[in-house]
């Protein structure tokens, strides 16, 4: 006859092996998921991906021809946004880590800042249309859609510069101030080379996002097929061509083809992104 | 000269600092410019409540839509939360390094998917398997529920794990020391400390479910209509603007701002409540 105590460890251990098994489960279902996704648009969309799919321009609304101008329109929707979120994430970054202490203003900005994290792209999208497209009157421009995405991406930027910012340790600023160095040239000098890495690592998370966005970049630049000719072209980027090749039902050849190239894209990215952080780590250790 | 540079310096990136406060109010004041007056001149009861989504004939009633959202976004929690938790136990407490290695860019790659093709994914094998096997027009709350589903596992995976590595590596010595198995030792020592963690990201996942558009665009059917089960197609207040703002124009797309204000409000909530349990420790 078993004994309660020896029958309650036989029920906790058997609890404990279902737990620790649909644990397992749970993991393996999820990497088998995301593994059966990348397959399945890479496996139907890699054969389009010719020499000619990325260098010549959609012809008959997507259903001939490549995606050259959509490549070129992403691009510069993406170096826009860079451009307009780096310099104010950075600074906001510095700003938060080195200029103060923990007040009410920096309360507001982080506020803010997550609350701008949370927000959906569609009412970016909207915000971008009714300020940048009609209220500055830029239009349907690859200067909307990057002004938009600039907003969107800006919590990343701050978010992963500051933690970068913290993790330089003190004493790279105080060798810097013994040797005579002001505030500002022990930020540029000491400072942000150090957190270069994880500045860079949140900006290539940001291009990622960027190359990725629709909902937002369909209301801000358009959906035009022609090669833009200057920042206040219209465009259409490669997500959201994919999006209309899919929906509308134009071509499934040509959207497998563009979805397995923003796949490439965001892999490449993100293998990119992962090889700067495991590199950091080890430079730190 | 020294002392001036310095005052330019911090205030050109006490000026920048503002950027995200800026951003923040004219996203703010500018849809409610937009959309406040037509939910004004129809009324906030008739507007929330009204049944009948018809712009040809001005009548504008989002229910049917917010059910839809809140609908689909509570199929994606019931869905993806256990999961999602139950991945971040793995991470935290029970992979091998390897699989860590393997599983977390894994994770991260999960969020940079664009989620047309998440939703083109789902329109390819899920909506067709729902007709198939359960009945309905395939696209459906359910359809929608699992894309979202998959959609908020890396915020609910990544804020969870962290909440967990978060705590004192005391509280699991402890357990272990008292004789509780490692099970035990998560389920009702480490989860309950990281309950706070573990509710906000569960909060932050719904916002992300809620605000999702492109995604459920091609998989909810996009019906203006109460749906009577989870076969059903629905409309969402996402996809509602995402559809119908590429040709609205006059008091239409005054409305779709009007259902932008009451998108962002939703989240707004969502994400204050999720600042605010997550910093109360």
């Amino acid at each position: 006859m078993e004994t309660p105590i020896k029958k309650m460890n036989t029920t906790s251990k058997a609890n404990e092996r279902i737990a620790i098994a649909v644990i397992w489960a749970a993991a393996i279902f999820v990497l088998a998921l995301l593994v059966s996704i990348i397959v399945h648009i890479l496996f139907n969309g890699l054969p389009y991906i010719t020499w000619e799919f990325l260098t010549q321009i959609p012809r008959n609304m997507g259903r001939d021809g490549g995606v050259s101008s959509t490549i070129v329109g992403t691009f510069l929707i993406t170096i826009v946004a860079i451009a307009i979120a780096l310099p104010m994430g950075i600074g906001t970054a510095f700003y938060l880590a080195e200029y103060t202490r923990e007040n009410i203003v920096t309360k507001i900005i982080r506020f803010s800042a997550e609350s701008l994290a949370g927000i959906p792209s569609i009412v970016y999208g909207l915000f971008g249309f009714i300020f940048f497209v009609i209220s500055l009157d830029l239009g349907w421009s690859i200067l909307s859609g990057g002004l938009t995405l600039a907003l969107m991406i800006l919590p990343t930027i701050i978010r992963t510069s500051e933690e970068a910012i913290r993790a330089v340790p003190v004493v790279f600023r105080e060798v810097s101030y013994s040797l005579g160095a002001t505030k500002f040239q022990t930020i540029f000098k000491a400072v942000f080379p150090s957190a270069m890495r994880g500045i860079v690592n949140g900006t290539i998370l940001s291009i990622g996002r960027c190359v990725a966005e629709t909902a937002a970049v369909i209301l801000t630049a358009g959906s035009a097929l022609r090669m833009p000719s200057s920042l206040s072209s219209p465009t259409r980027t490669m997500a959201v061509h994919f999006y209309i090749l899919a929906r509308e039902g134009i071509s499934m050849e040509n959207a497998y083809g563009t979805a397995a190239l923003i796949m490439i894209i965001i892999f490449l990215i993100n293998i990119v992104a992962n090889t700067i952080v495991n590199r950091f780590i080890a430079k730190s250790r | 000269m020294n002392s001036n540079s310095e005052k330019l310096s911090h205030a050109v990136f006490f000026a920048l600092a503002l950027s995200s406060i800026s951003a923040l109010v004219l996203i703010t004041v500018f849809i409610l410019v937009q959309g406040a007056p037509i939910i004004a001149e129809i009324g906030l009861f008739k507007f929330v409540f009204g049944m009948t989504w018809a712009p040809l004939k001005g009548e504008f009633g989002i229910f049917p839509m917010i059910v839809g959202s809140v609908s689909a976004t509570i199929g994606a929690a019931i869905l993806g939360v256990p999961i999602g938790i139950c991945c971040a136990i793995f991470l935290a407490e029970f992979a091998p390094p390897l699989m860590r290695n393997i599983f977390r860019p894994a994770i991260q790659l999960l969020a940079g998917i664009p989620s047309v093709v998440y939703g083109f994914w789902g329109l390819i094998f899920i909506v067709p398997s729902i007709r198939d096997h359960l009945g309905g027009p395939g696209l459906s709350i359910l359809a929608g529920s699992i894309i979202l589903a998959i959609m908020i596992l890396p915020t609910v995976i990544s804020i969870t794990e962290v909440s967990i590595l978060a705590l004192p590596s005391s509280y699991k010595e402890g357990a272990l020391a008292l004789g509780l198995n490692r099970w035990q030792t998560i389920s009702s020592v480490i989860l309950p400390a990281a309950k706070s963690g573990i509710i906000a990201a569960v909060i932050l996942g719904i916002g992300r479910a809620i605000g999702e558009t492109m995604a459920v665009i091609m998989v909810l059917g996009n019906a203006v209509a109460l749906p009577e089960s989870v076969l059903d197609p629905v409309r969402t207040l996402t996809t509602n603007i995402g559809i119908e703002m590429g040709y609205a124009v006059g008091a239409h797309r005054q409305a779709l701002f009007a259902t932008g204000i009451v998108l962002f409000v939703i989240i707004m909530v969502l994400n204050t409540t999720a600042q605010y349990i997550a910093r109360r420790k």
